[in-house]
């Protein structure tokens, strides 16, 4: 072989490399494009609400309100006669079959946002008013265009009377679609229509912010204490060999031991935010020791031994000098290990998250959802609407991933000092 | 000067860390419930979440905690003790066992109340865009089990095609996703349909070997004709529309909401109807329950009321919510004789 062909064919090596490369990362991104790309068009519906432009008409009798009636009256009264004779007002239905699946065209929750029109504005009694009321589930979808309309009767949700229905409002312009303001601030529902992350975002707040406060300041201290005053002798170096380890036992593990420990034996509250705290708490301490131990070797030893040459204690020269030195890599690495914890779902189906919780919880001991499990409850409902919702959900949980790892980024670039 | 303020600076760690101690004690000891939990089987969850949705927008009562554990997890649950700390209802999708009862039993869980909720047909669905399908429960059995009986002789399960149990069935590989061993809807697919199609010829071959017949028909096969598809029946819904010659079967509610993708074959001849699941001339019906622990009456606000809700004839009658979901409402001597033990709270015998 000649040099010159020896040449060559290093250089076509070269080349295959860097072809393999490229396609790899290609690959990866395709594939990363697809999930985003099946996310967002099934999940961006989800922003939007359908409803319906209706007129309600406030009858006094119906609402057996009397003249001057005292505030408290009003909030008792019983919204539900209005609701069915407005409704059936919209279209001309023929009898009782037609008129309930008219009725069945709106939300359950038709009556309480004709309440919540009515104690928003000032004597509504004897008035008539267009609301835009919330559509159920079934005409939401099919407006969305996610529910097909050319099967026969039989193998539909709606039926031919319902569909002349909408027809008709599509043509009159009552049906249009809104932000959807139940989907950020209402808890779960069994209606598509109305069910909601609000709970579940508390929920994984509360989390959180608990894992935060636990794992946050063992981890910090436990690794100043490991790599600055410890001995390096076999047991620190078992120490942190199980370190890492137990950074690498999956998280399911973690919850086992949470069911066991936390609620058989103190008896802590199952499906809530303080137990799947602590929890997370348990499985994020050795990923944040580990970021905290490799910044702070690398503050250079000269920023130790510089303090130590003035007369600085020990302590003085760890703590006035090298965790602060240490600190954007410190913030960054927690800031990861908790969105980490943010997206974990499995030890938290153990501790009972797995639940159907309507109410927004109110503190930490209440039962709430979070943002995973949620997911995870409505990827199993059999309803319609909630496809739409699941994939919602993971573009709000992906946000707050992205948001948080932003901000590790960010801290680290801002504030890390290089040492050249 | 340093000194004081690290001293300080320990103060206030310390002080931290007493608040933690603090916050969780206080979660531990003064933990007592306003809310009622509910447990139990994924079939049941669907309906026991409507009422409780509805009970909860009553305004008197929190609206309870409903937990989807799968009717075993929920039994175990529930049985574990009495106190805030336990759920109060458990949702099955089978009656309770011995077993169970046993357990509750030893744990002090003595007084229990058996609520029929209403029936469910298990559906065996496929794809719309394949021809409709009619097996007996033999041919179900055939297909699935580990073992079956070819020429009076227990062997392997030879079929790899429909076509190979009787050559009227479509001529098109054997493909059933199964619901995993825990969930409710799988024992009652072993009882209904493998324990009752297994041959005579298959039952006396193992009862010949002196093993239990009625624990060797139901194991089903594991050599990828039959699928373990896990507890979400959603997902078998998605399989089952992208593969048109796959099957699976899962709880009627499940048909009811897919009817656009889906559709049930007939078993024996009939296809799951409301009125067949009722009068259970559909073969594979069965009934659902919850039970409630009768000594967190009283104690846990609003259970008493919370079971007047679901067996009121608002949620299970014919023309009621639970029914428009896919629950098959209960036949009237059985649904008077539900709403009395709710109403009553009359405990079913332990022994």
């Amino acid at each position: 072989m000649t040099k010159e062909e020896r040449l060559k064919k290093r250089h076509s090596a070269e080349k295959r490399f860097r072809f393999y490369g490229l396609a790899s990362i290609f690959v990866a991104l395709l594939f990363v494009l697809i999930l985003v790309q099946n996310i967002f068009s099934k999940g961006s519906s989800a922003f939007k609400k359908t409803v319906i432009k209706t007129e309600v008409f406030y009858n006094q009798e119906l609402l057996e309100l009397k003249n001057g009636a005292s505030e408290k009256d009003i909030i008792n009264a019983d919204f539900y006669e209005v609701m069915i004779e407005s409704l059936i007002k919209s279209f001309p239905a023929k009898n009782i079959d037609e008129e309930n699946e008219l009725i069945r065209l709106f939300s359950a929750d038709a009556e309480y946002e004709i309440k919540k029109a009515f104690l928003n504005n000032n004597n509504l009694i004897g008035e008539k008013i267009i609301l835009d009321l919330t559509a159920s589930d079934d005409i939401d979808q099919l407006h969305k265009g996610n529910y097909p309309r050319d099967l026969p009767e039989d193998r539909r949700r709606i039926s031919n009377f319902q569909l002349a229905i909408y027809d008709n409002f599509v043509e009159n312009d009552k049906i249009s679609k809104n932000f959807n303001n139940y989907y950020f601030t209402k808890g779960d529902s069994r209606d598509p229509e109305l069910a909601g992350i609000g709970g579940a975002i508390v929920g994984s707040i509360y989390s959180i912010l608990i894992c935060l406060l636990l794992a946050f300041p063992v981890a910090v201290l436990a690794s100043i204490y490991l790599e600055e005053f410890a001995p390096k002798n076999k047991i620190t170096d078992f120490i942190e060999i199980n370190i890492n380890n137990l950074a690498a036992v999956p998280s399911i593990v973690y919850g086992l031991l949470a069911l066991q420990i936390l609620l058989a034996t103190i008896q802590l509250p199952r499906s809530t935010p303080l137990v799947a705290g602590i929890t997370l708490a348990l499985m994020t301490l050795p990923r944040i020791i580990i970021p905290c131990r490799a910044s702070l070797k690398a503050v250079p030893p000269s920023i130790r031994e510089g303090a130590l040459a003035v007369g600085a204690s020990k302590f003085q020269s760890v703590f006035h000098h090298v965790v602060p030195l240490a600190m954007p890599g410190t913030l960054s690495g927690t800031i990861i290990g908790l969105a980490q914890a943010l997206g974990e779902t499995a030890p938290l189906i153990l501790i009972g998250m797995v639940a159907f919780v309507v109410d927004i919880p109110s503190s930490p001991i209440d039962p709430s959802s979070s943002l995973p499990v949620q997911v995870y409850l409505w990827s199993e409902s059999a309803e319609r609407g909630f496809v739409e919702k699941t994939s919602a959900t993971i573009m709000i949980l992906l946000t707050f991933l992205m948001m948080m790892n932003f901000l590790a980024v960010y801290l680290r670039q801002k504030f890390e000092k290089r040492w050249n | 000067m340093n000194e004081s303020k690290q001293g300080e600076n320990m103060n206030r760690l310390l002080k931290l860390m007493l608040g933690f101690l603090i916050v969780f004690s206080f979660a531990t000891n003064s933990y007592s419930r306003d809310q009622i939990k509910i447990v139990g089987s994924s079939t049941v969850y669907p309906y026991a979440t409507v009422v409780a949705e509805k009970f909860g927008k009553g305004g008197k009562f929190k609206t309870p905690v409903i937990e989807s554990t799968g009717t075993g997890g929920g039994m175990k649950l529930f049985c574990a003790g009495v106190g805030a700390n336990h759920p109060d209802i458990t949702n099955a999708s089978r009656a309770i066992k011995p077993k169970e009862k046993t357990l509750c039993e030893k744990n002090g869980v003595t007084d229990i109340i058996e609520i029929v909720v209403g029936n469910d047909g298990i559906s065996f669905a496929h794809s719309v865009n394949s021809p409709d399908a009619d097996f007996t429960k033999e041919q179900l059995w055939r297909a699935l089990a580990a073992k079956v009986d070819v020429d009076g002789k227990l062997v392997e399960n030879p079929y790899k095609k429909w076509s190979d149990i009787d050559s009227s069935l479509p001529n098109k590989k054997i493909e059933i996703l199964v619901a995993p061993p825990t969930s409710g809807t799988r024992d009652a697919w072993n009882s209904l349909v493998m324990a009752k199609g297994c041959t005579k010829t298959a039952k006396s071959i193992y009862e010949a070997d002196g093993k239990k017949a009625k624990k060797e028909c139901v194991k089903i096969r594991e050599d990828g004709y039959a699928v373990e598809a896990g507890e979400n029946d959603t997902l078998i819904v998605q399989k089952l529309t992208s593969n048109p010659d796959a099957y699976g079967f899962f709880g009627y509610s499940y048909l009811v909401a897919n009817k656009d993708k889906i559709k049930a074959s007939a078993v024996n001849g009939v296809k799951p109807s409301l009125q067949g699941i009722q009068d259970y001339s559909y073969p594979i019906a069965r009934p659902l329950f919850f039970y409630v622990k009768k000594a967190h009456v009283g104690v846990i606000p609003g259970i008493e009321e919370f079971l007047k809700e679901f067996t009121s004839k608002k949620a299970m009658s014919n023309r009621g919510y639970l029914a428009q979901i896919g629950l098959v409402p209960l036949a009237s001597d059985k649904y008077q004789s539900t709403r009395t033990a709710a109403l009553e709270l009359i405990t079913i015998n332990l022994n």
